[in-house]
C-alpha cells in the first residue's frame, strides 16, 4: 500500500484505468495479461511466485500447472468453478487472520479486484503468457467512420479507436508555428528560428510539414538530441563517481553515439556494436569505441578497496544497464535471489553475467578522423622508405642474422616474486608471468615497498621490466593517463634471512635501459607545488640518489605504449646461500600535487629479476623485439621480419640517415586520446552464482546462457559476448524493439505507451495502447531498425500533430494524457532548457564533438568541502561555453548545477526516464545563473541591433526568438510596461544600468546603458517564460 | 489579489479545481512572515512538498543528522575497553580475525589501547571519553548505541549505505525519504538542507543526499558556508529586489495569460515556484544571518561570523528547524584517522563537541528537542588494531561502532548494546544500519515496510528487504 499523497494518486489512477476498462463492460472477457497478471503479481507472487526460496506453503500461482495442481487442502484454482477454488475462498475469507493477502503484508484486494479474479476463473482461468514475452505482431484497429477523417497514418487508427471507446475525439491540429517549434525541439532539441517559421508558414505545398521533418532529420543536431537520451541510458559521465571522482577520458564514446544517430545506424547494429563491437571481424576504431557503453560504470578507487570488489559492482551495473536500456527488464533483483515476479532465476542471471565477465577493463588509444588520416600517411611513407631500403638490400635478412649472432648473449634473469609490504593503498595483482599489476588508487607521490626472500648468491644486477597490460591507460606500461611511467629511485636493502632486521643498503654502479629517453621536464600539470626542476630521462636517473629525477621511457605518441626494460648493476654482488631478504623500494615521486586527479606516473605492470652474470652487461633489447628475436629465423613471419628490420636499421650506424628520416616521420605521429572499451581476455574467467549476490560467496559455477523465457539461441551458438549482442538485437527478441520504440514515443509524448520504460516484466504497467506498441515495434524491425524512420512515422501522425491545449474536463478525465486526446505539452529536458536560451539569445556555438566543456561553474563545487578533493575544473571562458549542453563536462559527484536542477541524471546508473520537476531552484537558475543572465544581455543587444526601431517591433522580434509565435497585443502591452518602468529606473541609475546590461563583445560607445539594461530586463522575462522552456 | 482573477477566459479553467489543487491562491506576493506559515493549506495534489500525514502519530517531526564522515573511532570516544589497554601492543586472538578483511592493515596487527581517559557522566552514567566534555553535559539526553554494525568497510559504499540503505548509488537518501513521506513545513526554504563542513567533501558525494528514483524535488539542497547559501540566490549585478519583483510580476502576467489559453496546470506550478524562489531570496539570507542571535547563544555553540563552519552549521540547523525545514544534514568529513589519531581526534572533537552539545541543549531549551531527532554518527568504526608506523592510527572497521541519538522520542539517558572486550564484534543488541533506518522511520510515524515507491516494478523502500525495529531505542 502506498501512503496517501500525490504519488499514490498517480498509482491509483493507473490502476483505475485497468478496472474501469473491466467494469464498464462486465460481459467482456477478462484478459489475463491485462487484468489478472498485474493483480496476482502485486498481491500474490512475492510468496507464491517464481522465487522458490521465498515460496510459502509450497504454492505457486504464476503457472497454470502449479495453480491447478491437486494439493492436500484442495486446488488453488478449479477451472470454471470459482466457489471451489481455494484462491477465491482465501481472498474472501471472513476471518482477517486467514484472509489473503495477509494483513501484515500491506497488500490488499478491493472488492472489484476479487470479482475480477472470480470472473477469470469462471471464464476458464486462462493463463496466457505475459504480453511482453510474446513476439509482437502487427494488427489493425478499426476506426468509426465519423472519426476516419482524423486518421493520418497507422498510428492514428489505434489512438482514435481507443478514443472512440472512451467517447472522446482527438483535438484539432496544433497551429503551424507551435507545431514547427514542437517538431524542432523534439528532433534537434533547438527552437526554430523566426526565419524557419516564416519559411514554413509560406510553404503552401501539401508536403510542407513532411519537408520540415526531413530537414530536421537530416540536421546534424538530430544526433545531439537523441544521442543525449541514449547517453542517459548509458549512464555516460566524464568522471569515476566515487570519492575522488577522478576524470576519465571517454568522450569518444559520446561522440560515437551522436554520430550513430546522425548516420541512422540501424538500432540492432547500434546494440551489437556497443555490446561487442570489438569482437566483430576486423573491428574499426569506432566499433571498439562503441563498447565504452558497458564501461561507463562508476569506479571506486579509494585507498583500502579490493579492486575485484568494484569490478564486480561494475559488472552488476552493466547487467542492470542492459536490463533497463535494451531488454526493458529489471534483472538486478536476480543478483541475490530468483526474480519474484518474472520467470528469471538467479542462475539465469549469472548465466547472462558469464557472457560479460571475461573482459579486460581496457583503455585503448584512439584518434580523431583527421588524426587517423595523418597516421595513414605517416605509415605509408614509412612503408615506402623501408620497402625501398629492403629492395636495395636483397640480403637484409642475412645481415640481420649476422647482427643477431654478433650481439652479446643476454644473461639469464631469475624472476623474483616480490611481495608488497608497504602501505597497500595501491594494490597489486600477482600475474602468472611473475609480474605485478598495480590497481586501485594510484598515489601521486609515494614509495612502494616490496620484499623477496631467497637463497640466491652473488647477485650482480637487478632488472626491471615495465610491461604493458590491457587494463592500463593506453595499455601502459605506466598508470599515467597516457600510459607513461617514471621510477624516481630504485633502492635495495639486503638482510640475512636469519636476522631480517639487520638490513644493509646496497648501491648501484650503473644503469642501462633499452631506450634512452632524453631528459625532459615534467609538464606543468604534474607540478608538486615546489619549484624543484623535476625531470625524467635515462635509467641512470633512478640510481642518482635524487627523487626529482626519474627513469622513464616515453618514446612519444604511437610508440609510447610498449614494454621497456632497464638493468641496474650492483657495485658489490649480494646474497648468500644461507638465505636473504631483499627489500626493494620503488620510489615514485613524479606525480602531481593533488592526489585526486590521477596525474601520476606509477609503474603499471612490472617484473623484477636478478642475475648472477658477470659484468659488463649489455643494454637490453626492447621486450617487443626480444620476443621476435627469440623465434627461430625460419619461424618468423614477414611482418615479424619487418619489425625486426625497423629496429635493426635504427641500431646500425650504417643507416643513420634513413633512421633519422624515419624518426622524423614517427615524430609527426599525432597525440591520441584514450577511450574506455572492452577487450576480451584469452583465458576465461569462471563465473559462479553468488550467494545473496555477495562476490565473496561464490556457489555453483555456470556457463554463459540466455534466460529460457525469451528468444532462444541455437545450441551450436558460441558462448561469446558477440553472440549475446546478436541475441539482444535479434528480430525475434520480444522486448528489444518494443522497449526502444516506447522510449522514442516517450521522448515525443512525455509518457511512454508503457509508463514503466525500464520494466516490461509482469510488474510493469501494461501498455495503454498494446496493439499500437506492437505495430510500431514490428514496423520498426521491418524497416531495418531505422531510428529516423521510426521517428518520422511518429511525428507525421495526426496524433502527434494535435493541439496540446487542454480543457478542465479533459484534464479531469485524463490528467496525464494517456489516451492521447491532445498533443504533448511539457517542460523540455535540462540540456534543451539551456540550448533554447543560448539559441534564442544568439550565443549558441554549434560546434560538435570533442572533450567535455568545463562551462564556468561556481568554484566551490570543485574544492573541499563540497568536493572530496580538489578537482581540476578549468572554466572554459571562450566560445566553447556557448556550446550545446550535451558537451558540458559531466562530473558525477558534483554535477553541473544548472543541468542537475532541471533533472539531468548524474550518470550514477542507467536512466531511461527522467524526472520532470518544477522547482524554485530552477527559477533561481534561469533568473540569476551567470550564463542565463549573459543570454538575457545578449538577446537585448541583438534585439536593439536587429529588431527594428519601434519598441513594439523589437518586442515582437525578441518574443519570437524565444517562443516562435508573435506576441498577442495584451502580451506586448505587458512587456512594454516593464520596458518603460525599467527605462525610467535605469535612466536615473546609470551605475546599475551598466552592471545589469553587462559588457557585450566589441561594445560600441554609442550604446546607451539604461536602454540596454531595460531591454535586458525584458529579455530576462522572455527567457524565463514557462512557454520558452516548454514544448507545446 | 488572486493572480488569476482577471483571467480573460474564465470558462476555460475550472477555477475551483485550480484554487483547490494548485494552491496558486497562496502564491501571494506579500511577505507577511518569513517564519513557518500554515503550509497545510497547500494541497498535495500539485505540490509534492505539501505537508503530509504519516502512517501513525510520529514521535519526531524533523531530523538533524550530524554525519561524522570518515568514521570516528568508537574506541577512543564512546566504547571504553580496558582490555584493549591491557593487551596494548600484543596481537589479537586469532579466532577474532577469522574471515576478517581489513581495508589497509594486515588484520594481524597489534592491539592499541586508547590514549584517552573515560569517565561516567550524568544520572545515566553514560561513559564518555575526555575528548567530549561538552557532550558529557548533555549525557542524560542521549541514547547511545554501542552496537552498530554495517556491511561495508570502504568509505564511499559505507556512507552511501548509511544514508540510502544500499551500498550502491542510485537510492534515495534518508532525507529524501523523509521529505517524500512528510513533505515540508516551509514554504520559503528547501525541505532538506545539507551542509558540508569538514576538511574535505564526503566520499559518497551528492549520492549521500540524492533523491535516487524519487522525484528530484526531494533531494537535499546544499547550503554553502560562505557567500550565497543557495546557488544563484542573489540577483545578477545591477538588479535589485524591486527589479526582481517587477520581473516576476510581468512574468506572472504572461504565464497567467498562457495558462488561460492552454490550460496546463504545470504553468500554475511554475508561477508558484517563481514566487517561492522570490521568497527564498529573502528568507535564506535572513536565515543565514546569525548576527542577530544573542551573544550567549553564539557562545553556547562557539558560533559566529568567521567561526568554525561546523559550529555555525549546528546553529543554522536549529534556525532551519524553527522555520519548518524537515531534514538538516551536516556532513563533517574529518574522521579518517589512519595515523595521527591522538592529535587529529583531539582537534576534531574540539571543533565539534561543543556545537553538538549546544545544539541538543538549545533545542531542549526551546522545547524543540522532544519532536526533533538528532543523530550523530559516521559510516563505520575503527579497528582495535593499530595502523601506521607511529603506532597512532586505526583502520576501517565495520563489525562494531557507536552512534547516538537525542530527542525525537528516543529514550534519553540510555546506552544500548555492547561490543566485546576489544570493541571488535557486537555481543548484545546488534543494530544494523537497516535496523536503524527502520527505527528512524518509525519515529517519524512510518512503518518502514509501507513507506515505499514503485520503481522498476518493485515497491522500493529505504530498508530494502531488511530492517527490524529496535524498540529499545524508543520504548
Amino acid at each position: 500500500m502506498f501512503i496517501q499523497h500525490w504519488q499514490s494518486k498517480v498509482a491509483t489512477l493507473r490502476c483505475g484505468f485497468i478496472l474501469l476498462a473491466a467494469s464498464v463492460s462486465p460481459a467482456a472477457t477478462v484478459d489475463f495479461s491485462r487484468d489478472i497478471q498485474p493483480l496476482l503479481a502485486r498481491n500474490c507472487f512475492a510468496c507464491h511466485g517464481p522465487d522458490h526460496h521465498e515460496r510459502k506453503a509450497d504454492l505457486r500461482l504464476d503457472t497454470p500447472e502449479a495453480a491447478t495442481a491437486i494439493r492436500k487442502s484442495g486446488r488453488a484454482i478449479v477451472t470454471g468453478r470459482p466457489a471451489d477454488s481455494l484462491l477465491i475462498r482465501r481472498i474472501e475469507h471472513a476471518d482477517p487472520e486467514d484472509r489473503m493477502p495477509p494483513a501484515d503484508s500491506g497488500k490488499s484486494l478491493s472488492p472489484a479486484q476479487r470479482q475480477l479474479l472470480r470472473d477469470w476463473i469462471e471464464q476458464g482461468a486462462n493463463y496466457s503468457g505475459h504480453w511482453a514475452f510474446e513476439q509482437p505482431v502487427k494488427s489493425l484497429a478499426s476506426v468509426p467512420p465519423e472519426l476516419a477523417a482524423t486518421v493520418h497514418n497507422e498510428i492514428d487508427r489505434f489512438v482514435v479507436a481507443r478514443l472512440a471507446t472512451e467517447k472522446l475525439s482527438p483535438a484539432k491540429p496544433a497551429d503551424r508555428t507551435t507545431l514547427l517549434r514542437r517538431l524542432a525541439l523534439d528532433l534537434v532539441g533547438l527552437p526554430p528560428t523566426p526565419k524557419d517559421i516564416d519559411a514554413f508558414l509560406a510553404d503552401k505545398s501539401p508536403q510542407a510539414y513532411e519537408k520540415q521533418v526531413d530537414r530536421l532529420l537530416k540536421s546534424r543536431h538530430f544526433g545531439e538530441r537523441f544521442g543525449r537520451l541514449w547517453l542517459d541510458a548509458a549512464r555516460y559521465a566524464d568522471t569515476d563517481g566515487y570519492e575522488k571522482d577522478k576524470p576519465r577520458t571517454v568522450w569518444f564514446y559520446r561522440d560515437w553515439v551522436i554520430n550513430a544517430f546522425n548516420r541512422d545506424l540501424p538500432y540492432n547494429q547500434f546494440i551489437i556494436e556497443q555490446i561487442a563491437g570489438d569482437l566483430l571481424p576486423n573491428p574499426t576504431q569506432d566499433q571498439i569505441v562503441a563498447t565504452g557503453f558497458l564501461r561507463n560504470s562508476m569506479l571506486n578507487e579509494e585507498g583500502g578497496i579490493d579492486p575485484e570488489q568494484f569490478r564486480m559492482e561494475a559488472m552488476f551495473d552493466r547487467m542492470d544497464t542492459i536490463g533497463k536500456s535494451v531488454l526493458g527488464l529489471t534483472i538486478q533483483c536476480a543478483q541475490c535471489h530468483d526474480h519474484k515476479y518474472d520467470p528469471l532465476s538467479q542462475k539465469d542471471y549469472y548465466r547472462l553475467f558469464a557472457y560479460l565477465n571475461n573482459d579486460h577493463e581496457a583503455m585503448p588509444v584512439v584518434y580523431t578522423g583527421e588524426q587517423l588520416q595523418a597516421i595513414q600517411s605517416i605509415q605509408s611513407r614509412i612503408r615506402q622508405l623501408e620497402t625501398g631500403l629492403r629492395k636495395s638490400l636483397p640480403d637484409w635478412r642475412e645481415r640481420i642474422i649476422a647482427w643477431e649472432r654478433a650481439r652479446p648473449k643476454d644473461p639469464e634473469w631469475i624472476p623474483l616474486d616480490i611481495i608488497n609490504i608497504g602501505n597497500n593503498a595501491q594494490r597489486y595483482e600477482a600475474m602468472p608471468d611473475h609480474s605485478l599489476l598495480a590497481g586501485g588508487w594510484s598515489p601521486p607521490r609515494f614509495t612502494a615497498n616490496f620484499a623477496h626472500t631467497n637463497h640466491l648468491e652473488n647477485i650482480t644486477a637487478i632488472q626491471i621490466e615495465v610491461l604493458t597490460d590491457p587494463n592500463l591507460p593506453g595499455g601502459g606500461p605506466g598508470r599515467g593517463y597516457d600510459g607513461n611511467f617514471a621510477l624516481s629511485e630504485l633502492k635495495l636493502q639486503v638482510a640475512p634471512l636469519t636476522d631480517p632486521k639487520k638490513k644493509t643498503a646496497t648501491s648501484f654502479a650503473r644503469a642501462a635501459g633499452d631506450f634512452d629517453q632524453p631528459e625532459a621536464e615534467l609538464p606543468a600539470r604534474f607540478t608538486d607545488g615546489t619549484k624543484n626542476r623535476r625531470v625524467t630521462g635515462p635509467a641512470a636517473l633512478a640510481i642518482d640518489g635524487k627523487t626529482d629525477t626519474a627513469w622513464a621511457a616515453d618514446r612519444g605518441p604511437g610508440r609510447r605504449n610498449q614494454a621497456t626494460t632497464a638493468i641496474f648493476e650492483l657495485k658489490q654482488p649480494i646474497g648468500t646461500k644461507a638465505g636473504n631478504v631483499f627489500l626493494f623500494d620503488l620510489v615514485q615521486m613524479h606525480g602531481g600535487k593533488n592526489g585526486n586527479d590521477y596525474v601520476t606516473k606509477n609503474l603499471g605492470r612490472f617484473r623484477v629479476s636478478a642475475t648472477t652474470a658477470s659484468p659488463p652487461l649489455v643494454n637490453p633489447t626492447p621486450p617487443s623485439i626480444q620476443t621476435l628475436l627469440n623465434l627461430r629465423p625460419e619461424d618468423r613471419s614477414t611482418s615479424q621480419w619487418e619489425q625486426i628490420f625497423s629496429h635493426w636499421i635504427a641500431t646500425d650506424p650504417e643507416w643513420t640517415d634513413v633512421a633519422k628520416e624515419l624518426e622524423g616521420l614517427r615524430d609527426q605521429w599525432p597525440e591520441g586520446t584514450t577511450a574506455y572499451a572492452l577487450n576480451a581476455r584469452s583465458d576465461v574467467r569462471p563465473t559462479a552464482i553468488l550467494k545473496r549476490g555477495d562476490w565473496l560467496k561464490p556457489g555453483e559455477e555456470v556457463l554463459p546462457g540466455i534466460p529460457p523465457f525469451l528468444n532462444q539461441l541455437s545450441p551450436e551458438s558460441p558462448r561469446s559476448r558477440l553472440e549475446l549482442a546478436r541475441w539482444l538485437a535479434a528480430d525475434d527478441s520480444p522486448t528489444t524493439a518494443r522497449v526502444f520504440v516506447n522510449r522514442i514515443w516517450q521522448a515525443c509524448f512525455g509518457n511512454g505507451l508503457v509508463r514503466t520504460p525500464e520494466d516490461f516484466g509482469v510488474q510493469g504497467e501494461p501498455p495503454s495502447h498494446p496493439k499500437l506498441l506492437d505495430w510500431l515495434a514490428v514496423d520498426f524491425m521491418e524497416s531495418g531498425w531505422s531510428v529516423k524512420g521510426l521517428i518520422r512515422r511518429i511525428v507525421t501522425s495526426a496524433t502527434y500533430r494535435q493541439s496540446s491545449h487542454v480543457t478542465p474536463k479533459l484534464l479531469e478525465t485524463d490528467p496525464y494524457n494517456h489516451l492521447l486526446a491532445r498533443g504533448p505539452r511539457f517542460r523540455v529536458d535540462a540540456e534543451i532548457v539551456r540550448d533554447i536560451t543560448l539559441a534564442a539569445s544568439g550565443l549558441l556555438n554549434p560546434e560538435m564533438g570533442g572533450p567535455g566543456i568545463m562551462v564556468p561553474a561556481p568554484e566551490f563545487l570543485f574544492k573541499p568541502p563540497a568536493s572530496y578533493g580538489d578537482f581540476p575544473w578549468f572554466n572554459d571562458t571562450g566560445p566553447d561555453k556557448y556550446r550545446r549542453a550535451v558537451y558540458t563536462y559531466r562530473r558525477r559527484s558534483t554535477p553541473f548545477p544548472s543541468l542537475t536542477v532541471f533533472d539531468a541524471p548524474p550518470g550514477d546508473f542507467s536512466c531511461v526516464s527522467r524526472q520532470r520537476s518544477n522547482t524554485p531552484l530552477q527559477a533561481l537558475t534561469t533568473l540569476n545563473e551567470p550564463l542565463f543572465v549573459e543570454a538575457a544581455q545578449a538577446l537585448a543587444r541583438k534585439t536593439i541591433a536587429e529588431g527594428g526601431a519601434a519598441d513594439a517591433q523589437r518586442i515582437k522580434y525578441a518574443f519570437r526568438r524565444c517562443v516562435g509565435r508573435v506576441p498577442a497585443s495584451n502580451e506586448t502591452e505587458t512587456i512594454l510596461g516593464l520596458l518603460e518602468r525599467q527605462r525610467t529606473r535605469f535612466a536615473n541609475d546609470a551605475e546599475n544600468a551598466k552592471l545589469f546590461a553587462g559588457e557585450g563583445p566589441d561594445e560600441s560607445p554609442s550604446v546607451d546603458s539604461p536602454e540596454l539594461a531595460a531591454w535586458t530586463a525584458v529579455s530576462r522575462v522572455l527567457l524565463n517564460m514557462d512557454e520558452t522552456i516548454t514544448k507545446e | 489579489m488572486h493572480p488569476f482573477d482577471s483571467s480573460p477566459n474564465p470558462d476555460l479553467l475550472s477555477r475551483r479545481w485550480f484554487l483547490k489543487d494548485c494552491g496558486i491562491g497562496l502564491g501571494s506576493m506579500a511577505l507577511a512572515s518569513l517564519l513557518k506559515e500554515d503550509a497545510r493549506a497547500l494541497s498535495a495534489e500539485s505540490d509534492p512538498l505539501a505537508p503530509r500525514t504519516p502512517h501513525f502519530a510520529p514521535k519526531a517531526k524533523r531530523v538533524i543528522f550530524l554525519f561524522q564522515a570518515g568514521a570516528p573511532s568508537h574506541l577512543d570516544l564512546f566504547d571504553n575497553k580496558p582490555a584493549l589497554t591491557k593487551y596494548d601492543g600484543t596481537l589479537p586472538p586469532p579466532e577474532l580475525l577469522e574471515g576478517y578483511r581489513a581495508a589497509f592493515i594486515n588484520p594481524n596487527s597489534a592491539l592499541m589501547g586508547t590514549r584517552f581517559k573515560f569517565a561516567r557522566h550524568g544520572q545515566s552514567g553514560a561513559e564518555l571519553s575526555e575528548l567530549l566534555p561538552h557532550l558529557a553535559g548533555v549525557a542524560d539526553d542521549l541514547c547511545i548505541i554501542k552496537s552498530m554494525a554495517t556491511d561495508q568497510f570502504n568509505h564511499a559504499p559505507a556512507q552511501i549505505l548509511m544514508n540510502t540503505g544500499h551500498h550502491l548509488f542510485g537510492r534515495p537518501s534518508m532525507g529524501a525519504w523523509s521529505l517524500y513521506g512528510l513533505g515540508s513545513e516551509s514554504r520559503n526554504l528547501p525541505g532538506f538542507v545539507v551542509f558540508s563542513t569538514g576538511t574535505k567533501g564526503t566520499s559518497g558525494g551528492a549520492g549521500n543526499w540524492g533523491s535516487g528514483f524519487l522525484p528530484s524535488t526531494y533531494q537535499g539542497v546544499m547550503f554553502r558556508n560562505t557567500g550565497d547559501p543557495i546557488l544563484y540566490l542573489s540577483n545578477p549585478p545591477g538588479a535589485d529586489r524591486k527589479l526582481q519583483r517587477d520581473t516576476l510580476d510581468t512574468l506572472n502576467q504572461l504565464n497567467r495569460g498562457r495558462f488561460a489559453k492552454v490550460g496546463d496546470p504545470e504553468i500554475a506550478a511554475r508561477v508558484n515556484a517563481y514566487e517561492m524562489a522570490f521568497r527564498m531570496q529573502s528568507s535564506a539570507p535572513e536565515l543565514m544571518d546569525i548576527s542577530g542571535e544573542p551573544q550567549h547563544v553564539l557562545d553556547l555553540y562557539g558560533a559566529g561570523p568567521g567561526k568554525g563552519p561546523y559550529a555555525n552549521a549546528c546553529l543554522l540547523a536549529r534556525r532551519m528547524i524553527e522555520r519548518g525545514v524537515r531534514f538538516v544534514q551536516i556532513f563533517h568529513e574529518a574522521w579518517d584517522q589512519h595515523g595521527n589519531l591522538t592529535k587529529d581526534l583531539t582537534k576534531n572533537c574540539k571543533a565539534t563537541d561543543q556545537p553538538t552539545a549546544a545544539l541538543i541543549a538549545d533545542l531542549k531549551n526551546r522545547g524543540l528537542l522532544e519532536d526533533t531527532l538528532v543523530i550523530w554518527g559516521g559510516e563505520f568504526g575503527r579497528t582495535p588494531m593499530v595502523q601506521g608506523g607511529t603506532n597512532d592510527g586505526r583502520d576501517h572497521h565495520p563489525n562494531a561502532f557507536t552512534l547516538f541519538l537525542a530527542g525525537g522520542g528516543v529514550n534519553a539517558g540510555t546506552t544500548l548494546g555492547e561490543s566485546d572486550e576489544f570493541g571488535f564484534n557486537v555481543v548484545r543488541d546488534r543494530v544494523h544500519v537497516h535496523d536503524l533506518h527502520a527505527t528512524l522511520l518509525h519515529l517519524l510515524g512510518f512503518d518502514h515496510t509501507q513507506l515505499n515507491h514503485r520503481f522498476q516494478g518493485l515497491d522500493m523502500r529505504l530498508t530494502g528487504v531488511a530492517g527490524e525495529l529496535v524498540k529499545k531505542i524508543y520504548s
